[in-house]
């Protein structure tokens, strides 16, 4: 099962690799890594997309909670949340795929943000499955290079997760 | 007054009160051994690998229940402790380890005897730090020494640049612990789940105990004892909990596990409602959950590190707490609501459990003059009367000591239980003896142990450190060719040994006593000599030559439930139960190892 967790961690040198290091030495899979710090200069926020049944995802926050420098780690999944991902998209884009393709990006609310004659690169955020989506949407052959940022998440409503 | 970083680091040891450094010195570190040198405000023990050093640090923390330290250089000084820092991490050992590292302007550049200390130490230390500013120094190391300490100990690592140690700052040690945001270890138990966990083991009919190395360092020996007598129920500890509960006591069935008592396996096994205070279901102890489980049960886990609970089993009241605190409270609880578990039914349990111990799994011939490992042990306990510290190394002899000598103190047993490192044994006698002098001090070992760390005999010497090393001499690397033995068709590949050194001669090239021992009637006389030798401030090296092929028994193979003990030959009565060598196709699991 897909889980987003966030974790509040310092933002000092070598947090990070602790936390990677944890999912490696445990064989716990990272499926996506978000991080930048936070308002607070002295706090970074992680958003990690993992999966695994229960028991898993417990000792995966477990685990996080031990870290001496992971602050909160919450499982985004038990309430409602928001998520993002930002995805560059170049596609081969000539002939009537230019029109095709402009449309497309309409659709799923994406901008172009570099053209050339032969290229579009084409700006999409959302959920990760509606990225992926457009991807399928626009077929393997087309696609000339894609980067993603990795989800960032956030609970809706009132909820926050601050220390 | 401005004091340079190694005189700071210094200063500050001293103003956490430590008595004992254990280290090896090296270009990284030579500032803090000058400033060591100059103040002269502790002992330094040298020893002659830093891989003992840690262990010795260890062994000093596990005696006295205070941080151990030890202080090592850079690169090949910083791996050589990596196996002391693994070792202390499985137990969670308080431990703190200044690592000498290359100087700031040098670091990353691959420079001589440099090596990423924190990055190598990252999985196998509870925390680390590399101190760049000087004046970071006190702090980090009053900080290292807190999170040691506290919540679930471990080893921490303090890895300082050598310009650090020669650059100059104002010194002031912090008098009271660093807040740490992100660290606040729960120690006190959720009040409502300690009394559902009263009520729940009060309405057992077979309740059991189960306690493992937390009730030691913990320190909560008196109250796990106040709860079993108050409860009548019966208990059972881990290879790291031995001392937790006097193994002569009536109401303690020994230990449990892969090489545990037929009886404590059992209840285990059998048991309605388990209580685990301080114990972690290890793969040693319970082999496969799923087998564990097969008999329903209940399980109230108590721990401190709550990433413990429920790791490998499910558990139905867990309470994170100190297990001091949650036991003090339970037995409050107990005595105000009457909520002990049913006279009749512990009757009836305790009968079930009496039949099972007089089966006496742990018997053994000793008619022939051929020296039984488990004798020496037995005789050992005799002459000592059941009070000595004992370290052990791995293999066969540590499951003999393990299961022969009754530990009747918490911190008297000291052995690797979670990595099962080889060559602890000596470097452990050496901290347990500077940690307790006035307490005797025996290393159980196998010729093939001993041999990892020989050399601190020479440590030995240098201080003093009078101990005996008992080595369990039969030639092989027992425990493996046991598992060969049973598992692998008798295929001894590379566990038997056909040039020992002549170990007699070896302890007295170190200046120490040396006895070689090969008769069962010499055994008696030998221990009480050595003995003597040691009050007389001697290390005495003895050589028991031992029986070659003595298994370990009760023996839980890999993938079995504790129901399906291999027994020793004088419990078989089937042709199944002696079909020892017949194990190799019984669905044997490869993963896991001695
Ligand atoms: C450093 C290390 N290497 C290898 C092992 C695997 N191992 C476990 S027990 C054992 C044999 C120990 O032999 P010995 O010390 O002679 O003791 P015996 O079992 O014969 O009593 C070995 C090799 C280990 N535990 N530690």
């Amino acid at each position: 099962m897909r889980r987003i967790l966030s974790v509040l961690i310092e933002n000092k040198s070598g947090a990070m690799s602790r936390v990677v290091g944890l999912f490696s030495a445990r064989d716990y899979n990272i499926d996506s890594l978000s991080v930048a710090v936070t308002e607070d200069k002295t706090l970074s926020r992680m958003t990690i997309v993992t999966h695994g049944d229960e028991t898993v995802i417990e000792q995966i926050t477990k685990q996080l909670n031990k870290l001496i420098e992971v602050i909160k780690v919450v499982d985004l999944n038990e309430s409602r949340f928001v998520e993002r991902e930002l995805m560059l998209v170049k596609l081969r884009a000539a002939g009537k795929d230019r029109d095709e393709f402009l449309r497309l990006a309409e659709i799923y609310r994406g901008r172009v943000v570099d053209v050339t004659d032969r290229t579009y690169t084409i700006e999409i955020t959302g959920a990760t499955d509606k990225l992926d989506s457009f991807l399928e949407t626009v077929g393997q052959a087309q696609i000339l290079e894609t980067v993603r940022t990795g989800a960032a998440g956030i609970g809706r409503g009132e909820r926050i997760l601050k220390i | 007054m401005q004091l340079s970083g190694a005189q700071i680091i210094v200063q500050s040891l001293k103003a956490e009160g430590v008595e004992y450094v254990f280290g090896y010195p090296g270009g990284a570190v030579l500032e803090i051994y000058d400033a060591i040198y100059q103040l002269n405000k502790f002992k330094h023990i040298l020893t002659r690998h830093e891989q003992a050093a840690v262990h010795a640090a260890d062994a000093y923390a596990r005696t006295s229940g205070k941080v151990g330290v030890a202080l090592v250089t850079s690169g090949p000084g910083a791996t050589n402790a990596v196996t002391g820092i693994a070792t202390a991490y499985s137990d969670s050992i308080p431990m703190v380890v200044i690592t000498g590292q290359v100087g700031t302007p040098s670091i990353g550049t691959d420079a001589f005897q440099e090596v990423d200390t924190v990055g190598i130490t990252r999985p196998c230390v509870k925390h680390n730090f590399l101190v760049t500013d000087i004046n970071e120094l006190a702090p980090t190391i009053k900080k290292a020494f807190q999170i040691a300490a506290s919540g679930r100990p471990g080893p921490v690592v303090v890895d300082v640049p050598k310009d650090v140690t020669q650059a100059m700052a104002k010194f002031s040690y912090p008098q009271e612990d660093i807040f740490i945001r992100s660290y606040q270890p729960v120690v006190q138990g959720h009040t409502g789940q300690i009394k559902k966990a009263v009520q729940m083991f009060a309405s057992a009919k077979r309740p059991i105990v189960y306690f493992g190395g937390g009730i030691i360092l913990g320190n909560a020996s008196q109250e796990l004892m106040d709860f079993v007598r108050l409860t009548g129920a019966p208990c059972t500890g881990t290879l790291m909990g031995l001392g937790g509960f006097p193994s002569d006591d009536r109401q303690y069935l020994g230990m449990l596990g892969m090489h545990g008592t037929y009886e404590a396996n059992l209840a285990m096994q059998e048991a309605d409602v388990v209580l685990a205070v301080g114990a972690r279901f290890d793969d040693r102890v319970v082999s496969v959950p799923s087998k564990f489980l097969e008999k329903p049960k209940k399980i109230i886990h108590i721990d401190v590190d709550p990433s413990s609970i429920a790791k490998r089993v499910r558990v139905d009241v867990p309470i994170v707490g100190d297990v001091k605190n949650v036991l003090a409270e339970m037995i409050g609880f107990c005595g105000k609501q009457n909520a002990v578990p049913n006279r009749d039914h512990l009757d009836k349990w305790w009968k079930t459990i009496e039949n099972w111990r007089s089966r006496n799994c742990l018997w053994f011939d000793d008619s022939s003059e051929t020296i039984k490992p488990q004798y020496v042990v037995k005789k050992l306990a005799e002459i000592t009367n059941n009070s000595a510290i004992i370290t052990s190394d791995v293999g066969q002899h540590q499951m003999f000591a393990a299961q022969y000598y009754p530990f009747t103190r918490p911190r008297q047993w000291l052995n690797s239980g979670g990595l099962g490192t080889m060559g602890v044994g000596l470097p452990y006698a050496m901290g347990a003896k500077l940690a307790a002098p006035e307490q005797d001090v025996f290393c159980i070992t196998g010729e093939g142990s001993i041999q990892m760390n020989i050399q601190e005999l020479s440590t030995c010497f240098q201080y003093k450190i009078p101990i005996t090393v008992v080595t369990l001499n039969n030639g092989y690397l027992g425990m493996v060719r046991q598992w060969q033995e049973l598992y692998y068709s008798n295929r001894e590949s590379e566990t038997y040994f056909d040039s020992l050194p002549d170990f007699v001669k070896l302890a007295e090239a170190y200046g120490h006593v040396g006895m070689r021992i090969e008769k069962t009637s010499e055994v008696e006389a030998a221990l009480r000599a050595a003995l003597q030798h040691n009050r007389e401030g001697r290390l005495v090296f003895m050589d028991f030559i031992t029986d070659k092929k003595q298994n370990v028994f009760p023996m839980v193979g890999n993938g079995k439930g504790l129901d399906e003990m291999v027994l020793p030959v004088h419990m078989r009565e089937t042709k199944a139960d002696s079909d020892v060598n017949d194990v190799t196709d019984r669905n044997y699991d490869t993963r896991s190892v001695p």
